[in-house]
């Protein structure tokens, strides 16, 4: 059973709080916490759990559904989508969208592409430490 | 249709030096509106009437689809209303007071009486006199919430609590919800209240209604954008747009009709957009205020 509980918000995080959900949402299903054809927490629930509207959840869950992370059937709630690899595409856009904003701040220091993709290798293998 | 927990059509109420313009407002069943307004906004006028304490001098007021105040005994029943200047007997214990309300409401419901004393952590023994703040309002909220109103209307449900007693009493509320036929209506000076637990925001200002949304299009609605602009180019006249005052090549826009063609529109006039910021509920309504008195930003 997907739980309410796996979820938690942070006042200091800059993001609406409809983000917040969608964001750890997508964690939990690309971890597998929550796993393809789980039942979710209805938006009820979840917005009595988590202290936030209805109507914030209920935005989260349209948008989890545009991006195919859930699916919702009438009369049945939302689940996980069962088709894991879906999910990530979400991911792959943000990421890109990251790797953009990089580009264009390099160009503005003068940096060669070169030197970014440097940079971003020893970024790698850094964070790759640190998860190990 | 949806069914309406509330209905109020160009709703007036005149006193020497505040008078409530011609208020239209729709709350549908099932959801949370939050009110907020400045003070002497007319947030606490339009609640009176809601619960029969003011009498409108025009328009009509619908709660739960019966007139109000023609219809106020079987509204009563059905309302749970709390207010922040309400005052409960020094001398007379918790339990008086439950056994008070339960004496004239048929619908009290002693095992949520029970778990509700629970929850809020109240000794029904205890006198008046010697409760805290937080637990005057909590035991408040208890009456209130006892008889399982379908409308909880609550003005300044958690003015002056600490940060524990606010958590529970924002819990309790969002409980009542879990039934989807209940409804509530709250006025709050804490705009994180109202931007936590609203799905509907509506703003008051001297006695007029600015603005009644849902929350998530409304907070979508706005945004700050950073912009560099060289000496150059010159900021474009945009519908929604309001520029901050300062003239170096740093400025900052906010707009209340913010799409992704904005970023555009700036950027074909040789500005660059820095950031694409969300503002909080609290940004928004000092905004709104000044745009509606007509104060630049």
């Amino acid at each position: 059973m997907a739980l309410p509980d796996d979820i938690v918000l942070s006042q200091t995080d800059p993001r609406p709080m409809y983000q917040q959900i969608m964001g750890r949402v997508k964690q939990l299903v690309a971890l597998g916490d929550w796993a393809p054809g789980q039942q979710m927490p209805s938006i009820r629930q979840l917005a009595v759990a988590l202290q936030v509207s209805v109507i914030t959840v209920k935005r989260a869950y349209l948008e989890l559904e545009r991006e195919g992370v859930i699916v919702t059937r009438q009369g049945k709630g939302s689940m996980v989508v069962e088709q894991p690899g879906a999910s990530l595409r979400p991911h792959r856009e943000e990421l890109r969208e990251h790797l953009v904003a990089a580009a264009r701040l390099a160009a503005k220091l003068g940096m060669s592409p070169d030197e970014l993709a440097e940079q971003l290798v020893e970024i790698h293998n850094d964070t790759a430490e640190d998860s190990r | 249709m949806t069914t309406q927990a509330l209905r109020l059509v160009g709703l007036e109420k005149a006193y020497p030096d505040f008078k409530l313009d011609g208020i239209n407002l729709e709350l549908p069943e099932g959801s949370v509106m939050g009110l907020i307004g400045p003070n002497g906004a007319g947030k606490s006028t339009t609640m009176r009437i809601l619960v029969g304490l003011v009498q409108q001098d025009g328009g009509q007021a619908f709660v739960l689809g019966r007139s109000m105040p023609s219809d106020q005994v079987a509204v009563k029943r059905d309302v749970g209303f709390a207010s922040e200047d309400m005052r409960l007997y020094a001398q007379a214990s918790i339990r008086w007071h439950m056994d008070f309300v339960r004496s004239i409401h048929p619908d009290w419901d002693e095992n949520h009486a029970q778990a509700l004393l629970q929850r809020f952590d109240l000794q029904p023994h205890h006198k008046v006199k010697g409760l805290s703040h937080g637990q005057r309002v909590k035991a408040t909220l208890l009456l209130a919430l006892a008889h399982r109103p379908k409308l909880l209307i609550l003005d300044e449900p958690t003015v002056g609590l600490d940060p524990v007693a606010r958590h529970e009493v924002l819990g309790e509320l969002m409980d009542v919800l879990s039934d989807t036929d209940r409804s509530i209506l709250f006025s709050s000076q804490n705009t994180q209240d109202v931007e936590q637990i609203s799905d509907i925001i509506t703003f008051i200002d001297r006695g007029r209604l600015i603005e009644s949304q849902d929350k998530e299009s409304y907070l979508d609605s706005w945004r700050r954008l950073r912009l560099e602009v060289p000496t150059s180019a010159s900021l474009p006249e945009l519908a929604g747009v309001v520029y901050g005052r300062g003239k170096g090549t740093l400025r900052v826009a906010t707009t209340n009709r913010f799409e992704p063609a904005m970023t555009q529109a700036f950027q074909s006039a040789g500005i660059t957009v820095q950031s694409v910021e969300p503002m909080t509920l609290e940004e928004i309504f000092l905004a709104t205020v000044h745009l509606s008195r007509g104060v630049p930003g």
